[in-house]
């Protein structure tokens, strides 16, 4: 373990902080981002910043490592204050931040997107230098990595590494990781934590940002928690437990249940056989059989990019299936487009809510109307009445009707999203399967159970539900039956009860075993 | 066969690839830093011109010709004022720059329409090796700039690959977004290599107004070479040393027909076939660039054409 553990809250180890946020408060317009907020890392130390969605926790790190600069308060490295006008100038004091979206560029080579703008770089490169000192960083703190290795064809795992790497060349010795484990394989988590816990042996500070108890409790040595741009607590981890932090990021007692269907019933409304789709010379689906049945939720697990976007496209028709064949409650809808597949019967919410599920420059009128049925006239005084009643049923907070789309947040836009693909639920013309990608990211945790209630819902009145997630939790509180995603096969399939947690993680990763469940 | 006008074919095909390895290098430049410039034609237009009234005025060949590269670097600032400033469409702007230069160089050329300039490049003998059969005439007795436009390859070459600001510019055509974050300049270095771009073609058209073609006519001085340098580009996969190579080949067949003529076995290509090439090429060229695919399996920058914007990440 880390020797700075004892450094519990208020509590100086004899040094100064490696970094620390004094009494920082940040605008954005319209919202307090971050309001008086205290938060220091010793060296040697994990300190997470936990928070839901919107809590404070990126804006804070964003200050951190001059992105943002603070409208009241200051940063300080080393106990002194310092001023960071950029990420350049917060790298330039050895503070380094690994985004969620990594920033490299794929063309190249890692020991290329190591040096790039690194300023301390000589005019001319002297590769095989540089190569070694990567080589070497990574065998330090246990990133394995080829410094001529293209970037493209590594897998994301590595390429987290890679941003890791970037920093640590450039000699950071506070690091800030966004999120990091959000696209990542449970194994690649173990390795992430045995790296975090290395560079804290030589004395560098972490700052962990996630909405994860789990991985929090697992690799952090302290924990600051946020809500509403405040802090609503700092905890040392062996003081505190899930439950705890739970309560203190929602503010209230959560009670993250588990649902599962009471009436599953025999016929199949949404089946594919044989799904296969090849792009070029990659086969992105390989061959894929998924029955759901009516009152059911089968949950397709996995890390992103292994699949799930070309195959919830097949099956709602948006692209023809190389081979194979998808049917809506009977009926072959196998290359006939998203329209026939709707007339049988399908909805289907994309993971991309604004661009793809609603369009962005149109109304929520406007939006509601683009699945009616189109005669030559539109019928917008319906549209308008459907879209007040979801505003009132599933609270979405907007200022009218006829606002644009885009200018709803992503819990809301889901909601309108949902309540369009919804509508008619029960009826026999309505909808007889639903296909919902990535039902909750971005959504904080009031909305993201809304909308895990909607789907129960939709289960109970004998909807056949499709999840596609990323979000494991997620997919086994929800789902009847799980199919785990890899390379675009179904690694694992089984119902949710009987599958160990630790199978799933392994198919995750790819990693073949034995005993079939 | 005639070995003596094969060995002249040659040599000339040297001199000919010149203005071709220029402009393609320079459209190198702009194109690895992610803009696309299909405006070569009229800046080396607008270069030629303005040489040929520099070179007719002051009888200095040198000035002429930097006279000529600038003025195609200052128009080609008018690409990347609305490409990387204002984000306008690359294509569109690229044709209207070629439409531009051919109309302003018609304005300035009204004066010297027609009218001989009595210059050329001395060509440097490499002693004892311009003795050598074949290669003398065609490697070492050539004019200094057949050697500039070779030094400029390499250098090109080097910087590209390795050096800090090569990588810079390769990784603004690559991924701009990451190049910005990484504390890359981005909209400066799209200005300096859209408008080194201009400064070769520039430098392109001046030579050839100044040591290839006797005088200044709108249409007969470049004659599609600016089309054919951005074919060449694509060509050569956006490596410097194969557009040197692949200017060669073009020039090549530009001064082929001086051989052709005499020899018996030689169909008669006609001369309207050649004048054609230039854009036969460019619809070649489209149809690989119409295909994402292909573009990026002949590794075009991933990011060309594509203007950025900070805020639209």
């Amino acid at each position: 373990m880390s020797p700075a553990v004892e450094a519990g809250p208020g509590a100086s180890p004899g040094q100064p902080a490696a970094i620390a946020a004094v009494n920082v408060t940040k605008r954005f317009p319209g919202v307090l981002a971050t309001d008086a907020v205290d938060f220091c890392v010793w060296p040697g130390e994990v300190h997470t910043i936990l928070g839901e969605n919107g809590a404070g926790k990126s804006t804070l790190a964003a200050m951190l490592c001059g992105l943002y600069r603070p409208d009241e308060g200051h940063i300080e490295r080393d106990g002194k204050q310092v001023r960071l006008r950029s990420p350049r100038d917060g790298l330039a004091y050895g503070i380094g931040m690994v985004h969620q979206h990594f920033r490299l560029v794929d063309r190249f080579t890692v020991a290329e997107n190591v040096v790039l703008g690194d300023p301390h770089q000589a005019r001319i490169l002297d590769r095989r230098a540089i190569e070694e000192r990567v080589a070497e960083i990574g065998e330090q703190f246990g990133l394995p990595i080829d410094p001529r290795a293209v970037i493209s064809q590594l897998t994301v795992g590595q390429r987290q590494r890679v941003e890791i790497v970037k920093m640590l060349y450039r000699g950071a010795d506070v690091l800030l990781l966004d999120e990091p484990t959000a696209v990542l394989t449970p194994p690649e988590v173990e390795a992430l934590f045995t790296t975090v816990h290395s560079m804290t042996a030589e004395g560098k500070a972490i700052v962990f940002i996630s909405h994860k108890l789990g991985e929090v409790m697992a690799v952090s040595d302290r924990v600051t928690v946020m809500r509403a741009g405040a802090v609503t607590g700092e905890v040392a981890t062996a003081d505190t437990n899930q439950r705890h932090l739970a309560e203190l990021m929602v503010g209230h007692p959560v009670e993250i249940g588990t649902r599962r269907g009471s009436n599953i019933r025999a016929d199949v409304a949404l089946s594919a056989t044989g799904v296969t789709v090849i792009d070029g010379d990659q086969t992105l689906v390989d061959n894929i059989d998924i029955e759901v049945h009516r009152g059911e939720i089968v949950g397709i697990a996995g890390v992103s990019g292994n699949g799930q976007r070309p195959l919830a496209r097949a099956l709602a028709g948006v692209i023809t299936p190389t081979s194979g064949h998808v049917t809506v409650a009977g009926a072959d809808v196998t290359g006939k487009g998203p329209k026939a597949a709707r007339r049988a019967g399908l909805s289907f919410v994309p993971e991309d809510r604004l661009g793809t599920g609603l369009v962005p420059g149109l109304s929520l009128t406007d939006n509601m109307l683009l699945t009616r049925p189109r005669g030559f006239i539109v019928d917008r005084r319906s549209a308008r009445a459907e879209i007040a009643t979801a505003i009132d049923e599933y609270e979405i907070k907007t200022p009218g009707t006829e606002v644009q789309a885009r200018n709803l947040s992503g819990g809301n836009s889901q909601k309108v999203l949902l309540a369009r693909e919804l509508a008619g639920l029960g009826d026999p013309g309505g909808p007889q399967a639903i296909i919902v990608s990535s039902p909750t990211r971005g959504l904080d945790i009031g909305a993201a159970e809304f909308v895990r209630g909607l789907l129960h819902d939709a289960r109970e009145r004998g909807a056949a539900v499709l999840i596609i997630s990323e979000d494991l939790e997620e997919v086994r509180s929800l789902s009847d039956r799980i199919a785990v995603l890899y390379r675009g096969r179904i690694a694992l399939e089984g119902a949710t009860d009987e599958l160990p947690f630790e199978s799933i993680g392994l198919a995750m990763a790819g990693v073949a075993h034995e005993e079939a469940p | 066969m005639n070995d003596a006008v094969f060995v002249l074919t040659l040599a000339a095909a040297v001199g000919a690839a010149v203005p071709i390895a220029l402009a393609a290098l320079g459209e190198l430049l702009a194109e690895t830093s992610g803009v696309l410039n299909l405006g070569v034609e009229g800046m080396m237009l607008i270069g030629a011109v303005m040489a040929f009234q520099v070179g007719d005025a002051s009888g200095s060949l040198w000035l002429a010709l930097v006279v000529g590269g600038l003025a195609g670097a200052l128009f080609s600032a008018i690409h990347a004022v609305l490409c990387v400033t204002l984000r306008a469409n690359q294509i569109v702007s690229g044709l209207a720059l070629v439409i531009f230069g051919t109309g302003l160089s018609t304005f300035i050329g009204k004066s010297i329409e027609g009218k001989p300039l009595d210059t050329d490049f001395t060509p440097i003998r490499w002693g004892f090796l311009a003795d050598i059969p074949v290669l003398g005439p065609v490697l070492f007795d050539q004019d200094p700039m057949v050697y500039a436009t070779i030094a400029i390859a390499l250098v090109i070459t080097f910087y590209l690959n390795r050096t800090k600001a090569g990588l810079a510019v390769r990784a603004v055509g690559e991924s701009p977004g990451t190049a910005d974050t990484m504390g890359v300049a981005v909209a400066a270095i799209r200005y300096v290599h859209v408008m080194l771009g201009g400064l070769l073609a520039g430098m392109a058209g001046a030579y050839l107004v100044l040591g290839q073609v006797p005088s200044w006519s709108q249409d007969g001085t470049t004659a599609g070479i600016g089309w054919i340098a951005l074919a060449l580009v694509v060509f050569a996969s956006w490596r410097p040393l194969r557009v040197l190579l692949g200017a060669f080949l073009f020039g090549f067949a530009r001064r082929a027909n001086f051989w052709l003529q005499g020899e018996d076995w030689a169909p008669d290509i006609p001369a309207e076939f050649l004048s054609m090439l230039p854009y036969l090429l460019t619809i070649a060229v489209l149809v690989v660039w119409g295909s994402r695919d292909l573009r990026r399996r002949i590794g075009a920058p991933s990011a060309l054409g594509v203007a950025y914007d900070r805020d639209e990440r």
